[in-house]
């Protein structure tokens, strides 16, 4: 099925229907195992058991990431071919991808109590992540702002596409902000090699978690174009009367 | 007089004349720069040691305060509707606007600097490299706001909405701003690096914030 099919609601919606149950099944399953696999892992001789925040913190900081390039491709799909399906991809995306990244940065910040003795430092990734972070929240209030949900997603799309192109110079810019204030990082660059038997079940949770992501997102499209429709109804409705 | 010309004159005009508040950014400036040894105390040695970081931080949100009027006066009266239908590409006529807004909103507060960096104990010798650095970079607080001017006039929507979504964009010209100014009075990292940096930030804002501006002016008021 070509992706212009798609742009047919009705005929997307069907194909939601269809997909969604498998979509949660196999995100279920992949969560019990990669969670079975988690409980057998080994604790870090350093570390003990808090290194298990990773399986959750690692997928998390990663999918931060990949929202945004959800949204990016959304942005494209709105702004030059103006596929009506690429709206609601973009504007669904956004909640996930700030919750992800919120999620990221509040278990880095439990971890980091433990091991480094503080919530916070300002530390290259860290500070990239918050500002990503930010760059979340101005689009959702540029979508809460807005009245009509096309033109908050076309404003949302140009500021996703600038996002895109600004997100590795900021990332690049606080890297250097950050060897020049404080030369010694806490996080070890490269660092030792990750051992296999805590490898495994990480790569096996961040499958689980890009599921959990796109059953969400899935999700997030079916309820928004349904809320597009009550809104449309409504406001037939009070035309009408 | 080309179309580009006449509509740099008209909005440096209007920006000069009552209540376009050109020199409102300066005063803001001004004051948020006496207000911070209020907050911090008057010990002059920290102060100096700060101070780059305080008009940077200062010339920031001076930038940013003209910023919602930019194209919402222009759309409140029509003459936006003439310029998007007119024949100058719109990039073009919204570069126009971002050069007149700086010359009367980021240069004054360029001109300033030194003043406030004297208040600030700003070593006299370095005077000269704290305000280059910030000729350098006001122009990218500017072309980067005109993004944030440009959605918020499309969504009917002012004042802190376009903070929000141009303050975190802004985060590299602060860092080699202030990195900059800070290499020019105390060293030891060369003063080049972050100076060349910050002029390519201008330089690349000054082509993509006009028209992811022009992209958003369009898309939204259609």
């Amino acid at each position: 099925m070509a992706v212009i099919d798609l742009a047919n609601p009705t005929r997307f919606l069907a194909v939601v229907n269809r997909v969604l149950p498998w979509l949660m099944a196999a995100t279920i399953l992949a969560f019990a195992f990669g969670l079975a696999r988690v409980m057998y892992a080994p604790d870090d001789y350093q570390q003990g058991a808090t290194v298990k925040i990773m399986f959750l913190h690692v997928p998390a900081a990663w999918l931060g990431m990949m929202g945004w390039g959800v949204m990016t491709v959304a942005a494209l799909g709105t702004l030059v071919w103006r596929h009506p399906l690429a709206d609601v991809a973009g504007k669904a995306a956004a909640p996930i991808g700030a919750a992800f990244t919120f999620i990221c940065l509040v278990t880095g910040s439990l971890w980091g109590r433990p091991m480094w003795g503080t919530y916070w430092v300002w530390d290259a990734r860290l500070t990239s992540v918050l500002v990503l972070f930010l760059l979340y929240l101005g689009v959702l209030a540029l979508y809460w702002t807005a009245e009509d949900p096309g033109r908050g997603s076309r404003a949302a799309a140009i500021l996703a596409l600038v996002g895109a192109v600004n997100i590795p110079i900021i990332k690049f810019s606080v890297e250097w902000w950050n060897t020049l204030h404080q030369p010694a990082s806490i996080i070890r660059s490269g660092g030792s090699a990750i051992d296999p038997s805590i490898l495994m079940p990480l790569l096996i949770m961040a499958g689980a978690f890009t599921l959990l992501f796109f059953t969400l997102h899935l999700a997030a499209m079916r309820n928004e174009i349904l809320r597009r429709r009550v809104r449309s109804m409504r406001l037939m409705q009070a035309s009408r009367a | 007089m080309s179309a580009f010309t006449a509509l740099l004159a008209r909005d440096m005009r209007i920006a000069i004349r009552v209540g376009g508040g050109a020199l409102m950014g300066a005063l803001f400036f001004l004051i948020v720069v006496t207000m911070m040894p209020f907050a911090i105390g008057p010990d002059l040695a920290l102060l100096a040691r700060i101070g780059p970081a305080i008009l940077w931080l200062g010339a920031l949100l001076a930038s940013l305060l003209a910023l919602d009027r930019l194209f919402a006066t222009d759309h409140d009266d029509g003459s936006l509707d003439l310029l998007m239908m007119g024949r100058m590409p719109l990039e073009l006529a919204i570069a126009a606007k971002g050069i007149a807004h700086w010359l009367t909103t980021g240069l004054p507060l360029v001109l300033i600097t030194p003043v406030l960096g004297l208040m600030l104990n700003v070593e006299l010798g370095a005077m000269g490299w704290v305000s280059l650095t910030l000729l350098a970079g006001t122009p990218a607080l500017t072309f980067i706001g005109l993004i944030g001017a440009a959605l918020s006039v499309a969504l009917r929507r002012g004042g802190l909405l376009l903070a929000v979504l141009v303050l975190p964009l802004t985060i590299p010209v602060l860092i080699f701003g202030v990195a900059a100014a800070n290499a020019a009075i105390v060293g030891p990292a060369p003063f080049g690096p972050p100076f060349t940096i910050l002029c390519a930030l201008s330089l690349a804002s000054f082509v993509l914030g006009p028209i992811a501006a022009a992209a958003a002016l369009r898309h939204g008021l259609e």
